[in-house]
């Protein structure tokens, strides 16, 4: 390989140094290192609230296993941007990270120790649901969950009560009773996307509603075409609501979209309760709700929704494996579950036994709402290519902009025109 | 150049600015007066309603808006993202960085420019040019294989814990010294380049050696320069933002500049301990400009009117 | 007597004096001399090579590359164009084909160009006049230049990453002092300045304005208070208005300053980065090539090649520049 960059480029000095690292054999089963002592934990766990969590969770893991952890926190936008570099510069014995694509493409290039040993003793614990989503494309393991959550429809309680709205569960009365919402001097849909993502969400579901969980992944997965009539359906139904969507939402992030819910100066707000309940005041949390995002194609219901977990990968490169999977044999069960979660109000565990008593209201309805799921997805970015995410995101800002008939096919064409360079 | 008659300035102001220099009279005068004023207002603006919004409890911008009387102020914003945040911790990455920085860089440019301007031989404009136009090469083109060659070269372990230059306060040096190399080079020697000839000749005659006409005669003359780009380097290495978020993954080795993009992810909910934090991130910046303010624009020589 | 004179005969007087200078100098060195030389030289001269060209060199090579920035190159391969899985087309030789799909595929490409020249033009017509203008009426020494002075050379101490959260502050669509003073702060009528795409670009070069303008003023401070005050002298005794002299008599002996300005006008707006890292990430109407390449190589998505050849673009584009800058600055001493 090395001679081919010599060769090629006629860069006589050290070519090694560009192509370096070539650690990967692209295999992927390969195993992490398998020392025992201290670890370092990598934690995108960076908001007051979740760090506090997450602090519980090694102390709880430290005083059941006896090894010391080390926490390494960089804030969430970071760590994600930097993975790449992280898992093979130096990474941490652990790391937090998502379930799906995201961790497979890792996977598939070497970059994870693959942990099957570990779920030897764990699998148990979990369902066959959990369980597929911790593997990589190889079908071994790569991937220990600590909770999941659902992306829902969120509104205050009391607003509904005193203005006589009820839950809709069609497309027909969703937005009959935006209409009504807008009426009265609401904003019928807090929203957001300075960020890029959040509006991923909202085509996943109309996208996961109109034509259902297997089209939603072959679309991710480069095997459906953005150009496709069905994807158009996705955009027509935005475009009917968007009117209803609080403006300016490309220059706003979703905690203030949050904010005017809890500020009641908004009806609703599409977002996944790990962001929305999470930003609440504690005083205002009994005050809110949800509900599954309407049906709009009977064939699907309301079979589908985008419930992402989060958990931890065990880069290859990091030190003291052999510790590292003790821990993570501790964070796979129902008890870690139940450490994190003493701080975490707004996210659910996923081991089968786990005990759930310590849920408030939204916790026990968002372990219903997914158990109620035939399957669920990822999120758009988690689910697909990042490039291709990242294409989409910037897609969809132009059609908040401009959701016009002729810009959603120029949209469509673009999408179709990048999937083709990052895929093909 | 510029050097000489930055002296001849500094005289000048000395004997009450005489010369052509008069005070502006009249009507031009009173428009630019009005004219700065309002500059002043503008450019004071936006710091000020940053510092005013620092100043109040979150409690009470969430409920009045940014924009309406205070009904209290408080210092605890301050203090809640000092404690909050590690930011001591920062700081002291941004020292670690800054300072040994600043100083490689100077020493390692005056070296360059002693010999650039002071021996006469082949490559002496293709050196310079070499530095200048790499001092001015966007920084994005170079980071991918930097990158790569961070991960490759080790150190010591009391250089880097990581044993890498990639995630280490060492690594940061390497790249902001390599950076700002270009653009002293060219500002030293072009100051170097205005000083007298004749001191040399006499040094040659006593038999000094390189080094001491570089260490005794050179260096003392440049103060100036030194001085001024002492300030600049300061405040361009303690502001980088790219090399600290792309070299460095550990969060808490972060200098302050950087680890306030964590802070924003932090803090996210509450803009005004954002506000205190990068208000206060700003300080040591603020600190060196008022201490050096004044040699800061008599020594920045670019060896201009030379042309 | 003007100072053109004044520096071409002075010139002339320096380089008679350096010629034996030189012939004496050389035959002095003693071999620790020479070795003394060589470090002062050599060390300097290979941490640039070595972290800056090498680099920059590396990253033209890439830019020829289909790579994710996992595993080696393998630069004899050519990336096949029957799609395999992307995974294991990857390190590969991809010609010209990254260059191709930022030109033709990639929608944010055209923009970015349009924004860097648009960011360009901004600094050439507003900021930098402006900064000129700052500093021709602080150099007359009107009363409190001194604060004046500081007052606005204080933004080019902030990093750009903090004027990005300073500002957020006048922006902010619902809360924000524009908005508030102007009374467009409410749920419907709010101005979104920061996320409007026909509107950003605009707010953050308000931003980008109020920092160069600054810098600017303190480079052309420093070339003002360079020019021989007899200049001035002999253009008052002529009867020059303000206005007059300093067109025709300060301005053209300013040239050299003025070119060293123009350059740091148009690398800094190549350059532009942290503003708009920090505002939006440069999506949406902010977008801008140094940011693209960015988002590509050090972002999750991991486009080395791509990422690479939008950098490329960069250089070029900064190449031209570079290069008057150099020809301007070295021109005088090549015949030695």
């Amino acid at each position: 390989m090395l001679k081919g960059i010599a060769g090629a480029a006629g860069l006589a000095a050290t070519p090694a140094l560009i192509a370096a690292c070539s650690s990967s054999g692209g295999g992927g089963a390969k195993k992490g290192s398998t020392g025992s002592g201290d670890i370092t934990f990598g934690s995108n766990y960076s908001d007051p609230s979740t760090k506090g969590a997450f602090a519980t969770l090694t102390q709880q893991a430290t005083s059941a296993t006896s090894v010391k952890i080390n926490v390494n926190t960089v804030d969430h936008n970071t760590f994600q941007n930097n993975i790449t570099s992280y898992l093979q510069g130096t990474p941490d014995s652990l790391c937090t990270w998502f379930a799906g694509y995201r961790m497979q493409y890792f996977a598939a290039q070497g970059l994870l120790a693959q942990i099957d040993d570990v779920w030897d003793k764990i699998g148990s614990n979990f369902n066959d649901a959990t369980k597929s989503l911790s593997k990589g494309l190889d079908g071994h393991y790569y991937f220990v969950p600590i909770y999941n959550y659902p992306w829902v429809v969120f509104y205050n309680k009391s607003t509904f009560s005193s203005k006589g709205y009820s839950v809709p569960t069609t497309w027909d009365q969703f937005t009959a009773l935006a209409q009504q919402m807008k009426k009265d001097g609401l904003i019928p849909i807090a929203f957001a996307d300075k960020d890029l993502w959040p509006a991923l969400g909202t085509f996943d579901i109309l996208n996961l509603r109109i034509n259902g969980y297997d089209f939603h992944m072959q679309l991710m997965q480069n095997k459906a075409q953005y150009t496709d009539p069905k994807v158009t359906e996705v955009f027509k139904h935005w475009a009917e609501i968007l009117p209803y969507c609080q403006s300016g939402a490309n220059g706003r992030i979703w905690q203030d979209a949050a904010k005017a819910l809890e500020n009641k100066q908004a009806g609703m707000m599409f977002q996944g309760s790990n962001q929305v309940a999470a930003n609440y005041s504690a005083a205002n949390l009994a005050d809110l709700d949800f509900f599954p995002y309407p049906a709009i194609n009977p064939d699907f219901g309301q079979d589908y929704m985008d419930a992402p977990a989060d958990g931890f990968i065990m880069p290859n490169k990091g030190k003291n494996g052999g510790s590292a999977k003790k821990v993570l044999e501790y964070i796979g069960t129902g008890p870690a579950e139940v450490a994190y979660l003493k701080t975490d109000k707004w996210d659910v565990g996923l081991a089968q036994n786990i005990d759930t008593s310590g849920y408030n209201a939204i916790q026990k309805k968002s372990a219903q709402a997914i158990a109620a799921c035939k399957n669920v997805a990822q999120f758009g970015d988690r689910d697909t290519d990042p490039a291709m995410a990242a294409a989409l995101e910037a897609l969809i800002q132009k059609f908040i902009d401009d959701p016009s008939d002729s810009n959603i096919s120029s949209i469509q064409k673009s999408a179709a025109d990048q999937a083709k360079t990052i895929f093909g | 150049m510029t050097a000489v008659a930055a002296a001849r300035t500094s005289e000048r102001d000395a004997t009450g600015r005489a010369g052509g220099r008069r005070r502006g009279r009249g009507l031009s005068s009173a428009l630019a007066q009005l004219f700065m004023i309002a500059a002043c207002v503008l450019w004071i603006l936006p710091i000020g309603f940053a510092l005013y919004v620092a100043l109040r409890p979150y409690s009470e911008t969430s409920k009045y808006g940014y924009v309406a009387m205070p009904h209290h102020i408080t210092l605890s914003n301050f203090q809640q993202a000092w404690t909050q945040s590690n930011m001591l911790r920062f700081f002291e990455n941004s020292v670690l960085i800054t300072v040994p920085a600043v100083i490689i860089t100077l020493v390692l440019a005056s070296f360059v420019a002693f010999v650039v301007s002071r021996f006469s031989f082949r490559f002496n404009i293709a050196l310079l040019i070499m530095f200048t136009a790499g001092n001015l090469l966007p920084q994005q083109v170079i980071i991918t294989p930097l990158y790569r060659l961070y991960l490759q070269v080790h150190l010591p372990h009391f250089l880097s814990e990581s044993g890498l230059l990639y995630n280490s306060l060492t690594g940061l040096v390497v790249i902001n010294v390599s950076f700002q190399l270009g653009f002293c080079v060219f500002v030293l020697s072009n100051f170097m380049k205005t000083l007298p000839a004749e001191i040399y000749e006499a040094a040659l005659v006593d038999g000094a050696s390189v080094w001491s006409r570089y260490w005794r005669l050179t260096l003392p003359l440049c103060r100036p320069a030194l001085a001024a780009l002492a300030t600049l380097l300061t405040t361009w290495i303690y502001n980088d933002f790219f090399w600290a978020i792309t070299l460095i993954q550990t969060g808490n080795k972060r200098p302050i500049t950087a680890a306030l993009a964590n802070l924003q992810g932090q803090f996210v909910a509450n803009q005004n301990l954002i506000a205190a934090a990068a208000l206060m991130a700003a300080i040591p910046t603020l600190v060196v400009y008022v201490l050096l303010q004044k040699q800061f624009i008599a020594g920045l020589s670019l060896g201009s009117t030379k042309g | 007597m003007t100072l053109g004179v004044d520096v071409r005969s002075s010139d002339r007087e320096e380089a008679q004096r350096r010629r034996p200078r030189r012939k004496r100098g050389r035959r002095l060195l003693s071999r620790r001399d020479k070795v003394v030389l060589t470090l002062m030289l050599g060390i300097p001269v290979l941490i640039d090579l070595a972290f800056i060209w090498f680099p920059a060199l590396g990253s033209i090579v890439l830019s020829f590359t289909r790579w994710n920035g996992i595993g080696g190159l393998h630069l004899g391969k050519t990336c096949q164009p029957p799609p395999a899985p992307s995974v294991l087309q990857n390190g590969c030789f991809y010609g010209v084909q990254n260059y191709h799909q930022a030109a033709t595929v990639y929608p944010q490409f055209w923009p970015a160009v349009q924004h860097n020249l648009i960011w360009l033009a901004v600094f050439i017509c507003f900021a930098t006049p402006l900064g000129m203008l700052f500093a021709v009426i602080i150099d007359r020494g009107i009363r409190g230049s001194r604060i004046y002075q500081s007052v606005l050379f204080l933004p080019v101490m902030l990093s750009l990453a903090l004027i990005g959260i300073v500002w957020e502050f006048m922006y902010s669509q619902n809360l924000g002092l524009i908005n508030t003073v102007i009374g467009r702060n409410g749920n419907s009528n709010a101005i979104d300045w920061l996320g409007n795409p026909h509107l950003n670009l605009w707010a953050v070069l308000v931003e980008a304005t109020w920092r160069q303008a600054g810098y600017v003023m303190v480079l052309y401070l420093a070339g003002l208070k360079a020019v021989d005050p007899s200049l001035r002298e002999a253009a008052t005794i002529d009867g020059a208005n303000a206005w007059q002299m300093f067109w025709r008599v300060i301005f053209p002996v300013l040239k050299p300053i003025n070119i060293v300005i123009l350059v740091v006008t148009v690398i800094e707006s190549l350059r532009a980065f942290d503003l708009v890292y920090i505002t939006n990430h440069g999506s949406n109407g902010l977008e801008l090539l140094s940011v693209l390449v960015t988002n590509n190589i050090v972002g999750e998505i991991s486009r080395i090649g791509f990422g690479s050849a939008l950098g490329v673009v960069l250089l070029v584009i900064s190449i031209v520049p570079i290069s008057i800058f150099l020809y301007q600055t070295f021109r005088r001493e090549e015949p030695r």
